[in-house]
């Protein structure tokens, strides 16, 4: 599978994307720059994390007018896969490709930390490797990431099970605790209707290797793998 | 003819102005007197500690760059090198906490890519005084907001520090920032100018009137009208730096300039003197193409200024353009202000007249040194006698106390806030002994620590400069990390009170003792003078950087318990060390001395073996004792082993419990072995003439410590715990 890891000025986490992409999975992986309208033939787009524009206005607001954009929102119209990691799904939100929109952690910090997460839905094309039920440890690093959507918009995305993922406690069950950000719905992760674009705020790219304390970020790379 | 009050006000004395009278051969116009003032700052100039930074040992087979260059460069092998340094952002931080602390981490990252290194890791030294006043808990949320929102921003992990509170930094906040960078060996910058005929570029942010005078700022003592200082205070983009790292790195890597130097402090002036001095060639510029953020800007301001995000570029007239078009991709601008010329000058051209014309060489080089008068202290320091401290009554008691003690409690609500985990590298999390991360491609890692003690320096001077050198290394050992070099940051009072440069005197002497000991060059460092508010001077505070190397990162030891059964063994000897201990302060309310003494000899030993111990792969864990003794270094193992478990350890008889428990004497380290590796690891020590005790073994949710049997404190993890963590956010998270 050929990745592609999106630049925008601002991108902090794009090297980590494509550390994982290239060097630990082996797959062919190129950058696209967020100036050109050339997606390079990639089966995969990845909008990794960062400050994209420094997110000085809301986040990944300004990050959904550069040019690559206009190619990224027709490549997801015609079934390609994307994947928003953190800034990456907040610019996914912006862009319209996904349903909802971010507010700050409900502590009004900056919070990094492992969290544990629920997968929900094991029958997209980014989680078909994990059983439904199975609790991942992957790390959060963000400032807005309390999902919020209005409640018809809620009910929808939950009747279509396009919620992936949920905070939860390493033992599955949800708590108020383990919403450590204070989404709706715990919502960590979730698709578009059509289940090709994820977004979501952990960052699988950070536990893809043992050496970095967890390797349950691998498992949605290779549900990606394992549907091409 | 310069007045007593313009002098006065540029930082300079009388006979500072004379010789510059005579080195220009005339008298200064105001903006080159600016440009003299800024340059020969205590800050820029280091005047009045260069003659004991001297005596440091800068040398060894590792050393790519010693101190001079904007950091220190050390050979790690396979190609690389790494490029550190620390820098104080403590005076802008107590006026402006948030931007002083941001443009802290941006200037020192600065200085690290400005030598073709990618920074990958930040630590800082933080001091404040208690989080239980309001005006310190202000202080202390706006540095760590700072150092947050720009370190995350421009992303490069915050991986560890330190923070330490005491009351001499209520008024005087400590904010030292450390960065790492990793770089090919063949492709380091320096600030260079290298021909003549070659361009000057300017890029990055615009130059407004933020920052100016800041060096001068950063060299004089507060009183109550600081707080109209708050317009000198630079302010912190992120994002721009971001871009600005991207190009830089970008034109380095393609092989687009030949020299380049950040505007940090004292801005355009010091990199339009400083890289054509090193190069012993000169620059003209013409002032009026400096790209200006502000309508009317004097060549003072543009001088002075420290608008923050700007580096300045020497380039052959062959790669201008290619130069421009990278800067021109990551949207910065890059602007040809200037040649390199052969006659040793600056020269800056404002509207067509030439407004600055003095000798590279004098503004950079020939600003008066001094050795300053020094004196010992003629009242002793406060001695307690142990006949005064009592037995407590409750052992159990004073170890909560102790960790809930802000200095020794988690600082989880503060790292949380900093993302340490960006460009996956960070092998431990912060909290650790020391920070260490993996090199990509490479079963090496890095390890490194940034460690102080000012209450036992400031009870013994030079003890305290050894002190902290050999916990830094302590620390390193303790993750299984061999030292391979010194940065420091070195904050103390003003060096116009001669029981102020006895302490600075004694802390260098004491380091360079320490630093020799071990063989580990210092590479570099800042030095923080006039940190005095109203009068007080802070402790004496040197704070040591150590890096270190691990050849194979599966052989790094961490601090938790690992397995209930595993042998508690300490190395080294207890002494009753109560002097300037947090047991002292916490129980008593003093910081009362004498401070322990160090034996280096011991204290290499005590490494020696941990470090053999852990590359042999024996180690279950291992952890320093520092503040809290014994008690809380057993009680953090507890901590940070996963599924709660605790201890149960026979402190024996020899000593007072107290001092058992709580003493503060150095050279010790808590490790832990499967019982099969008991021997192994007594027989080492024996063989290292190393102390080593064991202590009992690790059991399940509690922590017990008894005396010849008897129980003296016997504490549920779970509570204590609690109390260690919950100690910093009780006081921001109510409600």
């Amino acid at each position: 599978m050929k990745f592609g890891v999106v630049v925008f000025p601002g991108s902090n986490c794009d090297a980590d994307a494509y550390h994982v992409c290239a060097g630990v999975l082996g797959q062919p992986t190129v950058w696209l720059w967020h100036k050109d309208h050339d997606l390079k033939g990639v089966d995969c787009v990845i909008l990794p994390g960062g400050f994209s524009y420094g997110d000085y206005l809301r986040s990944g607001a300004i990050a959904r007018f550069s040019p690559l954009m206009r190619e990224v929102g027709e490549f997801a119209e015609r079934g390609g896969l994307v994947l928003g990691i953190c800034n990456g799904f907040q610019v996914l939100l912006e862009l319209g490709l996904l349903p909802g929109a971010m507010l700050r952690n409900k502590r009004l910090k900056f919070l990094c930390r492992h969290v544990t997460i629920r997968v929900e839905n094991a029958a997209t094309r980014f989680s078909n490797r994990a059983a439904a039920g199975r609790v991942l440890s992957i790390p959060i690093a963000h400032f807005d990431g309390n999902y919020y959507a209005p409640p018809d918009t809620l009910d929808e995305i939950e009747a279509a099970g396009q919620v992936v993922f949920r905070y939860a406690e390493a033992d599955g069950t949800l708590s108020e605790e383990a919403n450590v950000n204070g989404s709706l719905h715990a919502i960590a992760g979730l698709t578009n209707r059509r289940g090709n674009v994820l977004g979501m705020m952990p960052h699988p790219e950070r536990a893809a290797e043992a050496v970095l304390g967890s390797t349950d970020g691998r498992v949605i790379f290779d549900s990606l793998l394992a549907g091409a | 003819m310069i007045d007593p009050k313009t002098l006065a006000q540029h930082n300079l004395t009388r006979e500072e102005l004379d010789l510059i009278v005579e080195l220009l051969g005339r008298e200064p116009n105001l903006t080159e007197l600016g440009i003299f003032s800024a340059m020969w700052s205590e800050h820029c100039s280091y005047k009045s500690s260069k003659v004991w930074l001297k005596t440091l040992p800068t040398g060894g087979r590792n050393v790519v760059q010693g101190p001079g260059e904007n950091a220190g460069i050390l050979d790690i092998g396979d190609g690389q090198a790494v490029v550190f340094k620390i820098e104080s952002h403590n005076h802008p931080s107590f006026i402006e906490p948030f931007q002083g602390a941001a443009t802290g981490v941006g200037g020192i990252l600065r200085d690290i890519f400005t030598m073709g290194a990618r920074p990958i890791a930040v630590l800082n030294s933080l001091h404040f005084g208690p989080p239980v006043s309001p005006r310190n808990r202000a202080v202390m949320e706006g540095v760590v907001s700072g150092i947050s929102s720009y370190g995350n921003s421009i992303g490069v992990p915050t991986v560890g520090g330190e923070v330490v509170f005491d009351e001499v930094y209520a008024l005087n906040p400590l904010v030292n920032v450390f960065s790492l960078g990793l770089a090919d060996k063949d492709k380091i910058f320096y600030a260079r100018t290298e021909a003549v005929g070659n361009a000057i570029l300017y890029v990055g942010a615009k130059t407004g009137r933020d920052g100016i005078h800041g060096a001068s700022m950063a060299s004089q003592e507060f009183g109550e009208e600081t707080e109209h200082k708050r317009p000198n205070v630079q302010v912190g983009d992120p994002f721009k730096e971001k871009l600005l790292l991207e190009a830089c790195l970008e034109v380095m890597d393609r092989g687009l300039i030949v020299g380049i130097q950040d505007m940090g402090a004292a801005g355009l002036t010091c990199s339009t003197t400083e890289m054509p001095a090193k190069s012993g060639q000169g620059v003209a510029i013409d002032l009026d193409l400096v790209p200006q953020r502000e309508k009317g800007m004097t060549p003072y301001e543009i001088m002075l200024s420290e608008s923050q995000e700007r580096m300045l570029i020497a380039a052959r007239p062959d790669q201008v353009k290619a130069v421009r078009e990278v800067f021109a991709k990551w949207d910065l601008d890059a602007v040809e202000i200037g040649k390199v010329t052969g006659d040793g000058r600056l020269t800056c051209r404002f509207r067509g007249e030439i407004v600055v014309d003095v000798p590279v060489h004098a503004v950079v080089d020939l600003c008066p040194m001094y050795r300053r008068p020094w004196q010992a202290p003629t009242e002793p320091l406060p001695a307690a006698a142990k006949a005064d401290i009592p037995l407590p009554a409750d052992p159990g008691r004073v170890l909560f106390d102790l960790l809930a003690s802000p200095t020794i409690a988690s600082k989880e609500w503060i790292f949380r806030q900093y993302d340490h985990m960006v460009q996956d590298n960070t092998a431990f999390l912060p909290g650790a002994d020391a920070a260490v991360l993996r090199i990509k491609g490479s079963k090496k890692a890095l390890a490194m620590t940034l460690d102080s003690n000012a209450r036992m320096t400031s009870l013994a001077p030079r003890t305290g400069g050894a002190l902290a050198v050999a916990e830094a290394c302590r620390n390193l050992a303790c993750v299984g990390a061999r030292p391979i070099g010194v940065t420091n940051c070195l904050n103390f009072g003003n060096p116009e009170k001669p029981e102020v440069m006895w302490q600075f005197k004694e802390v260098v002497e004491g380091m360079s003792e320490a630093c020799r000991a071990f063989e580990i060059p210092v590479t570099g460092g800042n030095v923080s003078f006039y940190n005095d508010t109203e009068g007080v001077s802070i402790h004496p505070t040197p704070v040591l950087g150590v890096v270190g190397l691990i050849a194979d990162l599966d052989r790094a030891v961490r601090p938790g318990f690992r397995a209930a059964g595993d042998v508690v063994i300490l190395l080294g000897e207890s002494r009753e060390d109560f002097g300037g201990t947090e047991y002292l302060r916490t129980v008593r309310g003093t910081a009362a001395g004498p401070a322990p003494t160090l034996d280096l000899d011991r204290e290499k030993a005590v490494q020696e073996v941990c470090l053999r111990a852990a590359e042999a792969g024996w180690l279950e864990s291992a952890h320093d004792l520092s503040e809290g003794g014994l008690a809380v270094a057993a009680a953090e193992c507890a901590f940070h082993s996963a599924g709660g478990l605790g201890c149960e350890i026979e402190i024996g008889v020899d000593l007072r419990p107290d001092a058992a428990l709580f003493g503060e004497t150095p050279s010790r380290i808590l490790v832990t072995v499967k019982p099969g590796r008991r021997s192994a690891l007594l027989g080492l020590a024996g063989e290292l003439g190393v102390p080593a005790a064991v202590l009992g073994t690790v059991r399940e949710k509690a922590l017990r410590f008894s005396a010849q049997g008897r129980v003296i404190v016997d504490a549920a993890v779970r509570d204590a715990r609690a109390v260690w963590t919950d100690a910093i956010p009780r006081f921001f998270d109510a409600g």
